[in-house]
């Protein structure tokens, strides 16, 4: 159970991968927006991960992610055969299906890895898709193929143009909402990747008041909701991201609380790095991978 | 002289504990239980009463005379086989039971004097069988070829298990979290509960053939209408697992915890042997937690041995009203807590950061008596103050937690949100599903929990000879 059996490096610095886990029950289950909790071994902590794609037939879940702190590090570090002590899904409540029409999804950076699967459903729902896909560098983009197949339209861009538009992707969006003005053809916008991006995503969407749905990756322990660690402030009141979440009306997420909130271990999450690089014996420079 | 009175003239056996100033500061267990010795004086005190009072008490009626009369007799396994027949975790019982006000508020010796230390005899006798490692087995009834579900590994939900695979039925438990226990190990501190203990009472259940599965969130990867596809028959006991939070001002800045979340942190996940273990926690200087309940008691505990120089426990009544059992407000004044009574926190105070920096309170007065019997806390006006602190924990209490009843459109639940069930049988607005423990009464005790548990596990049993 748990095992891996497929591993990719999209960027080595920093280090982005993809792993294909075998679980065949949340396999089954998961529904885009959904995600995963995972425990190394016994030491270890639960972080959450998205659900980035699924393969019910073989059982088999795919995560993406960064590789920022100890446990993400030491999770790129396992290799195609080893197995996590736990993996625990699918959680969160899907994205809500509708007919909206088009849905723009702007997504930034390891944001590409929840939005393909949620984009992937509305579209089999019958939904137009336009994507937004963008990151820092080239080296940061992954997956482009995949949500090309299932876009309707994409536009690709980088910060410091090494490839595709040169520009933020809340660029690129602010253009689409204007030119949808007089179609209003999109319904939903949903936006994914780093605090901050969403931030300004939403603040790009609101004036144009199109819904525009994110994803909140705040600090998690049990994520079924028994703790409240995850908890945020939306529209005034506070919700629980494990079970009322992930996803939220973005025009009403308090994301300064949230940033300040997610900032809570620093200090920690610092030292369990450093100590985490010395015994893996690494500079850390490579982005925690051992070769 | 009666009988009581000679009895009594033995006092109470005291049972010796880690100094205050040097358990304040660790982890290990506070007690060191009873020795050989003292464990047959003290049961020696029991009077083998012929109506014994005592068992009234007890939740699931453990046969209370004949159990301390083999520890009298120094026949300490026959004892602990004695306990099994009823409770089936007496290691964790005789630790966590408010005896006080069950078992042994009803002995006879109480009447005029101490009653008879039930509690530390029964942690007395089940730790001399674990540590003899003479676990026995119980006859297991030949299968029966039924299939019963179990969702929650908590008191209740153990309870179940243990008493239907010993029926001859086969057992499955689903349970969310990657241990087994519910309160027992993200809860409860290991200073009063060691987690070896409990890891032993789940290792017997497996040993008696129930499939555990953990890291299994039903409601998410499957409803009870699915499990019963699968199943036969359903026990619910998911338990009070909801946090609440005060609705002040500040609630969210960075350092302030539920209850839950900080003692999951420590215990569970065991944040105080951080960066051995990966989970941080806040290692406040100053805390402040609210509330009275054992759990805030457990919280403002955890916080001195997280090292911790002040730690508060803010109570809008005063010590008397307190739910916490006494033994408990004892041991956290003894290790340093200071109580910061009739005082009720108005807002959480916090930097430009976002990080607590204090707490705002308002002195109380007792007014009349309400609902709950207790005298009503009442504001006193311009009596505001400020209390530093630099983390905070809410203990003011829990709900049940949803993810079940959301998902399970048939099962009734009350406007707590609690599942509808006999108290008397467990049985729910479904057919074949049974509830029990916290999430039918809200938050009460370990062994009512279990006793719930019990009473549904005879009622599936009935359920699957009539279906
Ligand atoms: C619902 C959800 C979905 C997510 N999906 C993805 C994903 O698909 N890919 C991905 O790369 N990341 C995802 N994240 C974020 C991921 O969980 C964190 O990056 C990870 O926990 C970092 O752990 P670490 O030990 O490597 O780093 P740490 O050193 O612990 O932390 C580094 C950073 O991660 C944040 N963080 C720390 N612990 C947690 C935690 N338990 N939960 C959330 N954030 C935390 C901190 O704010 C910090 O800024 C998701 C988070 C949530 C809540
Ligand atoms: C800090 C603290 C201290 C306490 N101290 C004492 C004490 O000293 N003495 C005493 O008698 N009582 C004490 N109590 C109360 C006592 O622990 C509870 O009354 C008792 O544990 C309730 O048992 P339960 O089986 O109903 O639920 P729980 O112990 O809450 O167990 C429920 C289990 O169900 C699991 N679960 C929940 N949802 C799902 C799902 N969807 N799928 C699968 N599994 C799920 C949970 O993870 C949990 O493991 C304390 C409680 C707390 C919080
Ligand atoms: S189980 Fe609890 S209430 Fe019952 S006899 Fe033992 S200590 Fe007393
Ligand atoms: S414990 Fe007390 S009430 Fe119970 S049998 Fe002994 S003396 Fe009687
Ligand atoms: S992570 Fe504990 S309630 Fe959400």
């Amino acid at each position: 159970m748990n095992r891996i059996v497929a591993k990719e490096e999209f960027s080595r610095n920093p280090g982005v991968k993809m792993m294909q886990i075998e679980a065949p029950g949340i396999a089954r289950k998961a529904k885009g927006g959904q995600f995963v909790v995972f425990r190394l071994d016994e030491t270890g902590e639960r972080v959450p991960l998205t659900v980035a794609d699924t393969d019910p037939e073989k059982g088999l879940v795919t995560i993406i992610f960064q590789e920022v702190g100890k446990s993400t590090m030491a999770l790129g570090a396992l290799e195609v055969g080893d197995c996590l002590a736990d993996f625990i899904g699918p959680l969160g409540r899907p994205t809500h299906m509708d007919d909206y029409g088009t849905v723009l999804c702007v997504a930034g950076g390891i944001g590409i890895a929840p939005t393909h699967n949620i984009a992937k459903a509305l579209k089999a729902h019958g939904n137009r898709i336009i994507t937004v896909m963008g990151a820092r560098t080239k080296e940061l983009l992954f997956w482009e193929d995949k949500m090309r197949a299932l876009s309707d339209e994409i536009y690709v861009c980088t910060d410091d143009g090494s490839y595709g538009i040169h520009g933020l992707v809340t660029k690129v969006e602010q253009e689409l909402l204007e030119k949808n003005r007089e179609s209003g053809e999109i319904g939903l916008v949903i936006g994914i990747g780093p605090p901050i991006m969403m931030k300004f995503v939403c603040k790009t969407s609101e004036p144009f008041g199109v819904k525009t749905l994110v994803s909140l990756p705040t600090i998690m322990v049990d994520a079924t909701g028994m703790c409240g660690a995850c908890r945020v402030t939306v529209g005034g009141e506070t919700k629980f991201v494990c079970v009322d979440g992930p996803e939220f009306d973005g025009h009403q997420v308090d994301f300064d609380e949230m940033m300040k909130r997610q900032a809570i271990y620093l200090e920690q999450e610092k030292v369990a790095r450093e100590l985490y690089e010395k015994e893996a014996g690494c500079c850390g420079e490579c982005g925690g991978d051992r070769q | 002289m009666s009988e009581i009175n000679k009895a009594n003239k033995l006092p109470r056996h005291p049972m010796p504990e880690q100094d205050p100033k040097v358990r304040a500061r660790n982890f290990d267990e506070v007690p060191f239980g009873y020795s050989e010795e003292t464990a047959m004086a003290e049961a020696g005190r029991c009077l083998r009463c012929k109506k014994p009072k005592c068992v009234e008490g007890c939740p699931v009626n453990v046969k209370i005379p004949e159990f301390v009369g083999l520890i009298a007799d120094g026949d300490f396994l026959a004892a602990a086989h004695k306990l099994k027949e009823t409770n089936a975790l007496p290691a964790v019982c005789g630790r966590v039971c408010p005896q006080e006000s069950q078992c042994e508020s009803r002995c006879v010796l109480g009447k005029k004097g101490e009653p008879v230390a039930i509690g530390r005899l029964e942690r007395f006798a089940a730790d001399y069988e674990r540590a003899q490692a003479k676990m026995e087995l119980p006859a297991i009834a030949p299968s029966t070829g039924r299939k019963v579900v179990v969702i929650g590994a908590g008191p209740a939900g153990l309870t179940v298990a243990g008493d239907l695979i010993k029926l001859g039925h086969q057992v499955t438990i689903y349970e969310a979290l990657h241990k087994s226990g519910g309160v027992l190990v993200y809860g409860i501190p290991e200073f009063r509960l060691p987690k070896a203990i409990v890891q032993a009472e789940v290792d017997y259940l497996k040993a008696l053939g129930v499939e555990i599965v953990e890291s299994y969130v039903v409601g998410q990867i499957e409803t009870v209408d699915e499990l019963l596809e699968r199943y036969d028959a359903c026990f619910i006991g998911t338990g009070a697992g909801l946090p609440v939070f005060m609705g002040i001002e500040g609630e969210n800045l960075n350092g302030v915890y539920s209850a839950n979340e900080y003692l999951t942190r420590s215990n569970l996940m065991k944040a105080y042997r951080f960066p051995e273990y990966d989970t941080p926690i806040v290692k406040g200087k100053r805390v402040a937690t609210f509330g009275g309940g054992n759990v805030a008691m457990d919280a403002s505990r955890t916080a001195l041995r997280l090292g911790a120089e002040k730690s508060y426990i803010v109570y809008r009544r005063s010590e008397a009203e307190m739910p916490a059992r006494n033994e408990e407000i004892h041991h956290a004044k003894e290790e340093g807590v200071e109580l910061v009574l009739l005082a009720s926190p108005l807002r959480l105070l916090g930097n430009e950061k976002g990080w607590l920096t204090g707490v705002e309170c308002i002195r109380m007065e007792l007014g009349e008596p309400d609902d709950s019997g207790r005298r009503r806390p009442v504001p006193i006006e311009g009596s505001e103050f400020v209390l530093e602190i630099d983390t905070a924990v809410v203990a003011i209490g829990n709900g049940p937690n949803p993810l079940v009843p959301s998902t399970t459109p048939d099962l009734k639940t009350n406007r707590w949100g609690n599942i509808d069930a006999s108290l008397e049988t467990g049985a729910t607005s479904m057919t074949g599903v049974f509830a029990g423990g916290d999430i039918v009464t809200g938050a009460a005790t370990v062994i009512e929990a279990m006793g719930a548990g019990k009473k549904a596990a005879a009622a599936i049993h009935r359920y699957l000879e009539e279906n």
